[in-house]
């Protein structure tokens, strides 16, 4: 009855995912190229990887990216997940559609417009108040909060609207305070949304380039400021090599984490199978 | 409903009320040898079932028997692995829905949310091209039909369930199909109006004449609404018939204790004469006369179904007879207001369930906890089961 | 209520619940209105100021002369980006390149949100993991990933000259085409969620229905699948059409020197020329060309994250 539509639907699928993996597939395939030029195959080699982590600028650069997204993930979530709880949980106030507003903007604001205007205030608030005083790390970091909070306040509001208020209702109930209800209930329920908000921060502000360029100051050069100079001149086999890092450690990190997920919900389905007698 | 055709369909209903007992009736629905595999699971296993032009026919069973599946396939949303299944003498094989001759309603109703009440009622004319005035006017008449007019212009969401289910009737009533499938037509009403809307369908469907096929898990709307029911378990047909013959006539235990309440004996056919039985039961602790023929080996294991309104109580043995009639303590009862139903626990242990009509209205119970009581019954109210 | 002092934790308990709402609200709240809205204020004020040979390199826009504000409201950057045809250009130019790649991911999200939603269970999760994979991996990357393949010396002119097709490397990079490829790729897997997320909702016994009324599949997908979709549209195209217009790094790395975008004519504005007042009334008026789009997106968010309605 659908046959010609699942053909359809099929070769939408392969040609979709071929079109979002070709490219980086050859950026790995390439990385291991001998030679400097792209379109030529000279044998496989690994001297670009060793090039990689001999270039001290590269890595300076990687590490300043490291402790940023470490920081920037961590504060987000302090800042996102009480956005995401008022969002989910706190009904009507004063001021409500403007909150929402400062939640959902930063997700689609364009960052050469956030990065200019981060940067104005920062001019501004030393100009007026001495702090921060230049820029650098710590402008990167606030400026990586702001935008990852957003992220994490979407992340845990979706997980929260998913899920029963009369548990938290139950806890109530029972005689336990609100902040007790949070850190006892609320908090183990939304931990998935929360390990996946700060794993999504650290990569966005691993991945920021142009927010970073306009806030940062000397000496907090970040990863992808340093690759875009780089590869603004063009291919560069160096840069082939750190893509293929990232992608593979990202993907790692991304396999486990859902393997992880996956497995104790099957397990959890296959418990609550036992349980009640009835097969899936 | 102006066509010809429906009132000539409608006199032949009423000459052949029972076309199933007339050898030359031709079915209208044929289902032949079909099976439907999900993988390794079998949904529907070797099913042949025949529905007659005008029936109320019902598809009765639990979660999982495979009645819904059944219905699909007759609606084509589900290919029969094996078997063929006609419709008024076509096969069916290789007809999408779109083109057979059914019209289902869908047990979520699936009315389109984006539609008004009366968008939804001319979806269907609108794919078979009618022009807009006729569209308009059958709309109409089927909207004045399940008394829905005042409502024409809203959309679903602002409906309440049982206005919902009226909109999802016209809807799939309004192409006059030659067969409605309906899907738990009245799962998603409350009580009240589950039993007002049962009798509002079977209205319809006999002022229509359509042969109506309808699955439902719950046995009183069965019983209240089909001309025959099919029992399904596991993919299988128990056993068809009219309400009457599956409550009297069960043939089996499953049948039995699916449609209203049983008592179950089981017992070993120990004199099987061309006029009476006699099975020696551990169960209830003696000999249980049954009135006819068993047709079995001796020796074999049977289980006698007795009825609970067809089980007597009394206080004192009773002297006219010796059979059938077993002692016992009354150990819970449950007042139902029309009716009250005792627990007697017999000398053997086993719990019999007897219930009584509350006929008067001054009459205290007349039994209470513990009371010793005698468990009795006529000879004929028993069936006996061989599986 | 009674007379006993209440201790130290009774207290702070009844100052928690009096005030812990106000506080779990305050947090957030502050942050985001000091590092998200303010700077929208000061970018306005810059705006609206001259550029100096200073640190920081503008006028100030309020300056106390005796007992008074006196204010230099200065229109001139507005003037200037609308007399100056290079900025006009490129706001037509980015709004045109981002509706066009809006439209291609459209095409090509849609019937693989529509398939990923229409798959069983397992291999369901599979190409949505596979679809939001490299939203995971660098942005940057990915972008640099098509400079090898779309170079003059780049793979796809290498293939085709190696299979005589061509006898000429065709210009692809330094294209709007590459542009458009670069888009499209990068913000795919924004398209596809919101899609499929909207389609799997989507009730499977409403296009039954259709069918068994006598709809034919392609029609039944136009007058139902459709317009039941369309939040998962919009909401997908606004997460893609919205940043694309002031996309920076792709037109950078993949268009030519004539593709002017936005973004890219505020960043050299800023970085090459330091020019922050014209770079602030740039980025106003891209603001204000997408404020409604934005307000647009957080509507339908908020919809959909509303179970009550």
């Amino acid at each position: 009855m659908n046959g010609k539509r699942s053909i359809f639907l099929m070769s939408a699928l392969c040609f979709g995912f071929a079109f979002l993996y070709v490219p980086i597939m050859l950026v790995i395939i390439y990385s291991f190229n001998e030679g400097k030029l792209v379109t030529v195959w000279a044998g496989f080699s690994t001297k670009w990887y060793v090039e990689l982590f001999r270039d001290d600028a590269m890595i300076d650069a990687a590490w300043n990216s490291l402790r940023i997204g470490l920081m920037s993930a961590t504060l987000a979530l302090a800042i996102g997940t009480p956005a995401g709880l008022v969002m989910s949980r706190f009904g009507r106030f004063r001021g409500r559609t403007m909150f929402s507003g400062m939640i959902a903007a930063p997700l689609v604001m364009p960052d050469v417009i956030t990065g200019l205007s981060l940067l104005l205030l920062f001019v501004t608030m030393e100009q007026l108040v001495g702090w921060p005083a230049g820029r650098g790390m710590t402008t990167i970091v606030i400026a990586h909060t702001t935008f990852c909070a957003a992220y994490v306040a979407v992340v845990v509001q979706s997980r929260l609207s998913g899920m029963d208020t009369s548990i938290e209702e139950a806890a109530m109930d029972l005689g336990a305070k609100p902040t007790k209800i949070f850190f006892l209930i609320t908090l183990p329920m939304i931990l998935p949304a929360l390990m996946a908000g700060w794993l999504l921060s650290f990569t966005l502000s691993l991945d920021d380039l142009v927010i970073s360029s306009f806030v940062a100051g000397p000496g907090s050069t970040t990863l992808p400021m340093k690759v875009f100079s780089s590869v603004r001149l063009g291919v560069s086999p160096e840069i082939n090599a750190l893509a293929t890092l990232i992608i593979i450690a990202i993907s790692v990190l991304i396999i486990i984490a859902s393997i992880l997920v996956m497995r104790s919900e099957r397990q959890r389905a296959r418990q609550v199978q036992e349980d009640t007698g009835i097969p899936g | 409903m102006s066509q010809g055709a429906n009132q000539q369909d409608a006199q032949i209903c009423v000459q052949t009320s029972q076309p199933w007992n007339d050898p030359d009736g031709v079915p209208f629905i044929r289902f032949e040898k079909v099976t439907k595999k999900f993988g390794d699971f079998y949904a529907v296993d070797d099913v042949s079932l025949d529905i007659y032009r005008h029936e109320l026919f019902a598809l009765l069973g639990g979660s999982g028997c495979g009645k819904t599946t059944l219905l699909r396939m007759l609606a084509g949303f589900e290919d029969p692995t094996e078997g063929k299944i006609y419709i008024d003498g076509v096969d069916m094989a290789n007809v999408p829905p779109y083109e057979r001759p059914t019209n289902m309603m869908f047990q979520s109703y699936a009315l389109f949310p984006h539609m008004s009440v009366e968008k939804n009622v001319a979806f269907g004319l609108h794919q078979d091209g009618y022009s807009k005035s006729e569209i308009k006017e059958r709309v109409a008449d089927m909207l004045a039909l399940v008394q829905m007019s005042k409502f024409a212009t809203r959309k679903p969401h602002q409906l309440s369930g049982g206005q919902r289910q009226r909109v999802a009737l016209a809807r799939s009533l309004v192409k006059q199909p030659k067969v409605l499938l309906l899907d738990e037509p009245l799962g998603a009403l409350d009580k009240k109006l589950r039993e007002q809307t049962q009798f509002e369908l079977v209205n319809i469907q006999e002022k229509l004449g359509t042969t109506f096929v309808m699955v439902t898990h719950d046995q009183e709307e069965a019983m209240t609404m089909a001309s025959r029911i099919a029992v399904m378990n596991e993919g299988v047909i128990k056993q068809i018939g009219t309400p009457f013959e599956l409550y009297e006539y069960p043939n089996s235990r499953f049948t039995a204790n699916f449609l209203g309440q049983v008592n179950l004996i089981e017992g070993t056919l120990v004199d099987d004469d061309e006029k009476y039985a006699i099975i020696q039961s551990d169960d209830i602790g003696g000999e249980i006369y049954i009135d006819h023929a068993v047709q079995g080996h001796e020796g074999t294991t049977l289980w006698v179904a007795l009825r609970p309104e067809r089980l007597r109580l009394c206080t004192e043995k009773p002297e006219n007879t010796t059979r059938n009639c077993f002692a016992g303590k009354v150990e819970d009862i449950g007042y139902l207001g029309g009716l009250s139903t005792y627990h007697v626990r017999l000398e053997t242990g086993k719990r019999i369930r007897v219930s009584e009509p509350n006929t008067h209205r001054h009459n205290e119970p007349r039994y209470t906890w513990d009371d010793q009581v005698w468990v009795t019954w006529e000879t004929g109210s028993a069936s006996v089961l061989n599986q | 209520m009674s007379d006993i002092k209440p201790t130290l934790k009774q207290r702070f308990d009844r100052w928690m619940i009096r005030h812990g709402r106000v506080l779990v609200i305050g947090l957030p709240y502050l942050w985001l209105f000091l590092f998200f809205l303010v700077p929208f204020l000061i970018v306005l004020k810059i705006s609206f100021a001259t550029a100096q040979y200073a640190q920081p390199p503008y006028s100030a826009l309020f300056q106390w002369v005796d007992e008074g504000v006196n204010i230099a409201i200065n229109f001139g950057n507005y003037l200037f980006l609308l007399s100056d045809s290079l900025y006009i250009s490129a706001y037509l130019n980015s709004i045109r390149i981002a509706a066009i790649s809006t439209v291609i991911t459209l095409l090509i999200g849609y019937p693989m949100a529509y398939g990923i939603a229409r798959a069983k269970g397992s291999t369901r999760n599979l190409l949505l993991m596979l679809v939001i994979l490299p939203f995971w991996t660098s942005f940057l990357i990915r972008v640099y990933a098509w400079i090898g393949i779309l170079d003059r010396e780049g793979l796809i002119n290498a293939a085709l000259m190696g299979l005589h097709i061509i006898s000429e490397p065709l210009i692809i990079r330094q294209t709007e085409v590459a542009v458009y490829i670069g888009i499209v790729y990068t913000y795919l897997p924004f398209m596809i969620l919101p899609l499929y997320s909207t389609l799997e909702k989507m009730d499977g016994s409403l296009l039954e229905a259709a069918l068994d009324l006598g709809c034919k599949p392609w029609k039944a997908f136009a007058t139902i699948t459709l317009p039941l979709s369309l939040p998962g549209i919009l909401a997908g195209s606004l997460l893609v059409f919205i940043p694309a217009v002031g996309e920076f790094v792709i037109p950078e790395l993949l268009g030519g020197p004539n593709t002017l975008m936005i973004g890219r004519t505020l960043w050299n504005e800023f970085f090459s020329n330091r020019d922050w007042p014209i770079a602030s009334s740039v980025a106003i008026a891209m603001l204000i060309f997408l404020v409604v789009p934005i307000m647009y997106f957080q509507h339908i968010q908020g919809k959909t994250e509303d179970p009550g309605k």
